[in-house]
């Protein structure tokens, strides 16, 4: 760790008058503190913005909610609203980290989160995602943890989020306060970056921009929602691929297939091509093979993480099943009924 | 100098007489409410006056010659006292029982991630800061790195009878390669020591398991006289293997702290730890199995390929158990050694048969399925007479009688057979394995001193977590006929007579003995007090009572008592073969879909003689079988291709089995006595556990699914391919 400054904000404008390209947020700091120890971050000031009113509470928003960016993951997946209407939400949080580390996490941090591979960890070889420019050790390296969707040349990363599968395939939105004082929202397709040839650059936000919330829009009920995450051990391992469904079956047709994946891409998955093709149909298990072999027809893979086409196909088939009644829904499928 | 009791023939059942009843009882350890409630301070934990924090640097190269340091990025910097290099400084920790300095490299680096200086600073966050902008340069040399490539290779054959001509002849045979990933021990407590100097005194207050060693160790790297050195080592948060040899944190602390003329404290990282600590190596294994049509095993070939660095004299003994669990006349082995650049490697936890009964127990499986046999009867119908290389009658083995009730309470006639019994999207199948690891006798000593009603026992033994206080405090207790609150335990300083320490297996049953011996000369010295022979008295609650005669322990002791005890292998050792035995049974589900593997349920039966206390005996057996369970279905150390050094370097993407993959695990230990391990009849039970317990995993997860995992770690992955081609 370098020697740093503090700065605890009283409140928005001064946290917002104390950001720029060498100072960091810190928030619940579980992942920024052990960047900052490694030397993979070195931020010359902490802006800490735990003291900020009104950034922990979850409220409603029209007919969705409000989630501020302080609210801790435990909090946010224990909440009666999330485990009734969102419950894919509940579950990608609770398939994340370990308690401890859910007590501590806040909702815009884990948005936030730094990928996992190792090379990004470890200072004495290559990243562009570090020291950009330097050339990605990962390739030609251990890759088991690496993305196969939405890679460069340049970066074979994975985003780690759970929580972040799970707010995309609901389609939340962030709530982003600019240093001039005014808020916009974005979507996650429009927050995150491709890796492209700046791999550093993760996501659209300015240096001084602060995410105050995320929005979730108005529950999708009725529907059977579903985050299924598999890893190589049962609590505590990054997903080697999750698949996080919203599907609404109506009529014996598939009306609605809200998909997004995590473990195999540079940032959370969503592919509207896939969705497309299962909107309309019948349900079956070659319908929902053909759509695994579209997810996948674009990846590339290293040596170590091939396993991770055939690992999707698998489970993106066997959560539609129990999505759409095929199978007998099991842990981490859920029933959202008509909102009273 | 203590009076070495060789154990030349079997000893009366002393523990079968004592009445205080405390030996074997499942008790608490004494020191447990101190370690739970963060009273018990380890190594770090005692920061001595005017201390001051080194942080160890590490190479980035596999393999060359450090050629400069660029101290330029230090300047400036707040504390910072120096840049500490010595030629004493140690490649890696000494292997387990070396008794003389680890290799001393001086300029050479011989893997990625080798300590190569100390950045030394008033503060732990300046000596971090520091290490972290130390440049090094070097001078690079190609480097060999994959065990499987290099042709550097030290062989080791060994064989009986002609293994060939078995294959020819045998109505079944198994021909089948294993492998075994590396691993590491990952302690709770990364490796830790405080050194200081007075005057050519150094003391090191570290986390080892075996200080007698240890102490010497240090002062060969040091270049002094043992004499000079004393280490404490109180606890031990955790060693398996890894904390057996003089690490380089110490000897880097020690140098430092006679460079600077102050204590100084040196922590391994997290990462520190996988980069620079022994680790196991990774194994390749070919097993071969000869059998009749009944299953009688006529053969059986268990060859190997390990590694290690050059110049270590550790490696692997892959197939250590093959040599006794089960018979057939015709037996080859040959053990290969790669000498390769990567973290070299140590013992860690049951060094041979946590890997090599992965091998042997999954081939017995598979033999059991190709001779149609049920796999219980398969090994039943394959117990030798006699150790089958040897020649020698084993001591006490309850092996059959471990299959046997294990079986039944388990419920293994249930098992159905392959791939025909599912849940949902789970197939559930059933697996099970033996269990076997040596015991061995190791010279040991201890003093025991009674005053009045208390007792005190001193030794250097350690307890890394396995309840050697218990145990101990148990012994002296059980024969001096008081209760455990009047028996202190002081371990963990070279001060006091040098024990066994704790490794192999081998600390309850060695430093146990000489507690024991100890205990028993105050008992004669109290017979002869109450003026009675020895078989007459009686001692229980600080009274001792011979016929109708009772005196209380604080009249015949109110002068101290002082006995030293001293134990060492004698023929016992050579003309029986002593081992623990065991059997595992595992129910497991595998996820038809995702290929996750989740263990249902666990029992190990064991039989290890005489069992000092049930509870951290239980806790032994249940932590290796956790062990195991990793070993089969999350544990591995990846390396990266191109320099060999560890990728998975944290307890985040290094996978020890997490609570959610561990089931309710049950134990049973048999009762036992072996005459001729000890006087005690005790053999070790430490790694017992561990050994086959993963093979029983992966015969479960056959059992359920039809996919045969060879290469373990058995993740969902290579379940998901093996699944995929049997079209499921």
């Amino acid at each position: 760790m370098r020697p740093f400054d503090y700065h605890r904000a009283t409140d928005l404008d001064d946290a917002s008058g104390h950001l720029n390209a060498s100072t960091q947020i810190i928030a619940g700091g579980t992942n920024l503190l052990d960047l900052m120890k490694l030397q993979v971050m070195t931020p010359q000031q902490l802006v800490d913005i735990n003291r900020i009113d009104g950034l922990d509470r979850i409220e409603p928003e029209g007919e969705g909610l409000r989630i501020g960016a302080l609210v801790p993951n435990s909090d946010l997946a224990g909440d009666e609203r999330i485990r009734r209407n969102y419950p894919v939400l509940s579950r990608a949080l609770l398939a994340g980290a370990s308690g401890q580390l859910r007590n501590k996490a806040t909702t815009g941090g884990n948005l936030l989160q730094r990928t996992r591979c190792p090379y990004f960890y470890e200072t004495a070889m290559p990243c562009n995602k570090r020291d950009p420019g330097t050339g990605c050790a990962a390739r030609g390296g251990a890759t088991r943890m690496n993305a196969v969707l939405g890679v460069s040349e340049h970066c074979i990363a994975a985003h780690p989020s759970d929580m972040a599968v799970g707010m995309r395939v609901l389609g939340a939105e962030v709530e982003i306060r600019r240093a001039d004082g005014s808020h916009t929202r974005k979507t996650l397709d429009e927050l995150y970056s491709l890796p492209g040839e700046r791999p550093d650059i993760e996501t659209t936000l300015s240096p001084d921009d602060i995410i105050t919330a995320v929005i979730l829009p108005a529950p999708v009920a009725p529907s059977v929602q579903s985050y299924r995450k598999v890893r190589d051990r049962a609590s505590y391992a990054f997903a080697l691929v999750s698949v996080a469904a919203v599907v609404q079956v109506e009529g014996g047709k598939i009306t609605r297939a809200d998909l997004a994946f995590g473990g195999i891409a540079s940032r959370p998955w969503r592919d509207p091509a896939v969705e497309a093709m299962l909107v309309g149909e019948t349900p079956s298990i070659d319908l929902f093979r053909a759509a695994g072999k579209r997810l996948v027809a674009a990846a590339e893979t290293q040596p170590g993480n091939a396993f991770k086409l055939p690992m999707v196909r698998r489970t993106l088939a066997g959560v539609l099943a129990e999505a759409t009644g095929l199978s007998e829904p099991t842990t981490g499928t859920d029933n959202v009924g008509e909102i009273a | 100098m203590t009076d070495m009791f060789r154990m030349d023939k079997p000893q009366p059942r002393l523990f079968d007489e004592t009445v205080q009843g405390v030996i074997g009882k499942p008790l608490d350890r004494p020191e447990g409410l101190l370690k739970v409630t963060g009273r018990a301070p380890y190594a770090a934990e005692v920061p001595e006056a005017n201390m001051v924090h080194g942080v160890l640097v590490r190479s980035t190269i596999t393999r060359g010659r450090l050629t400069g340091i660029d101290k330029s990025a230090l300047e400036g910097l707040s504390g910072i006292l120096g840049v500490i290099r010595s030629p004493e400084f140690v490649r890696n920790s000494a292997q387990g029982m070396a008794n003389e300095a680890p290799i001393q490299p001086e300029d050479h680096v011989a893997y990625f991630g080798q300590p190569m200086a100390l950045v030394v600073a008033e503060t732990f966050e300046a000596a971090r800061d520091g290490a972290h902008r130390l440049r090094l340069s070097y001078e690079t040399e190609h480097a060999e790195i994959d065990p499987t490539t290099t042709s550097e290779i030290d062989t080791k054959p060994d064989s009986f009878g002609d293994l060939d001509s078995a294959m020819a002849q045998a109505d079944v045979t198994i021909d089948q390669k294993y492998s075994t990933p590396g691993q590491v021990s990952a302690a709770m407590e990364p490796h830790a020591s405080i050194a200081w100097w007075e005057g050519d005194n150094v003391t090191l207050r570290g986390s080892y398991q075996m200080l007698r060693f240890n102490r010497n160790e240090l002062a060969d790297s040091l270049g002094i006289d043992p004499e000079n050195v004393r280490i404490l080592s109180p606890y031990v948060g955790g060693g398996f293997g890894s904390k057996l040899g003089i690490g380089s944190e110490a000897v880097a602390a020690a140098i430092a702290a006679r460079e600077l003329g102050r204590p100084v404290r040196v922590v391994m990282s997290r990462q520190h730890v996988f980069d620079m600590v022994l680790r196991r190596s990774e194994t390749h294994q070919r097993l071969r199995l000869a059998a009749k049509a009944d299953g009688t095993l006529l053969g059986i070939g268990h060859e190997d390929r390990v590694s290690n660095l050059p110049g270590e004299e550790f490696s692997e003994p892959t197939a250590m158990a093959t040599h006794f669990m089960y018979g057939g006349e015709n037996r080859l082995y040959n053990h290969e050694i790669a000498r390769i650049h990567r973290t070299p490697s140590g013992s860690v936890r049951a060094p041979g048969e946590a890997v090599g009964m992965l091998a042997l127990e999954s081939a017995m499986d598979e033999l059991a399925e190709v001779a149609g046999i049920d796999p219980v009867e398969l090994r039943l119908r394959n117990l030798p007479e006699k150790h089958p290389e040897k020649g020698v009658p084993f001591s006490s083995r309850r092996f059959e009688d471990c299959l046997r009730e294990g079986a039944k309470e388990f419920g293994w006639e249930n098992r159905t057979p392959t791939a025909s019994r599912r849940e949902g999207d789970w197939f559930i199948g059933c697996g099970m394995s033996g269990a076997g690891r040596a015991n061995m006798l190791v010279p040991s000593e201890a003093r025991v001193t009674l005053e009045g009603d208390r007792a005190i026992v001193e030794t250097d033994m350690t307890d890394i977590g396995t309840g050697s206080y218990a145990i101990l405090t148990q012994i002296a207790a059980e024969l001096l006929g008081l209760p455990m609150d009047r028996v202190e335990t002081r371990l963990g300083d070279t001060r006091f007579p040098g024990a066994s320490g704790s490794g192999g297996s081998v600390g309850a049953g060695s430093s146990g003995s000489s507690v024991f011996l100890a205990a028993k000369k105050i008992r004669a010295r109290l017979a002869e007090a109450m003026g009675c022979a020895e078989e007459d008295l009686t001692l229980q609650d600080g009274i001792a009572r011979s016929g109708n005669i009772q005196k209380p322990l604080s009249e015949l002791a109110a002068t101290a008592m002082t006995e030293e005890g001293g134990i060492k292998p004698g023929a016992m050792g050579k003309e029986f073969f002593q081992a623990g035995f065991g059997a595992h049974f595992v129910e497991i589900g595998v996820n038809a879909i995702t290929g996750e593997a989740r263990v249902r349920r666990m029992l190990g039966v064991f039989s290890a003689g005489r069992i000092l206390n049930e509870k951290t005996a239980t806790s032994q057996c249940i932590g290796g079988m956790v062990w195991g369970l990793g070993a089969a279905l999350t544990e591995e150390l990846q390396h990266d291709p191109r320099t060999g050094g560890i990728v998975s370097r944290d307890l985040a993407n290094y996978h020890v089995a997490s609570h959610a993959d561990v089931p309710m695990i049950d134990v049973r230990l048999l009762p036992e006595r072996d005459d001729q391990a000890n006087p005690m009849q005790a053999k070790g039970i430490g790694e017992l556990g561990i050994s086959g317990a993963g093979a029983a995993v992966t015969n479960a997860i056959y059992n359920a699914c039809g996919v045969r995992i060879r290469d373990f770690p058995a993740t969902p992955d290579k379940i998901i391919a093996g699944l995929e081609a049997l079209g499921r």
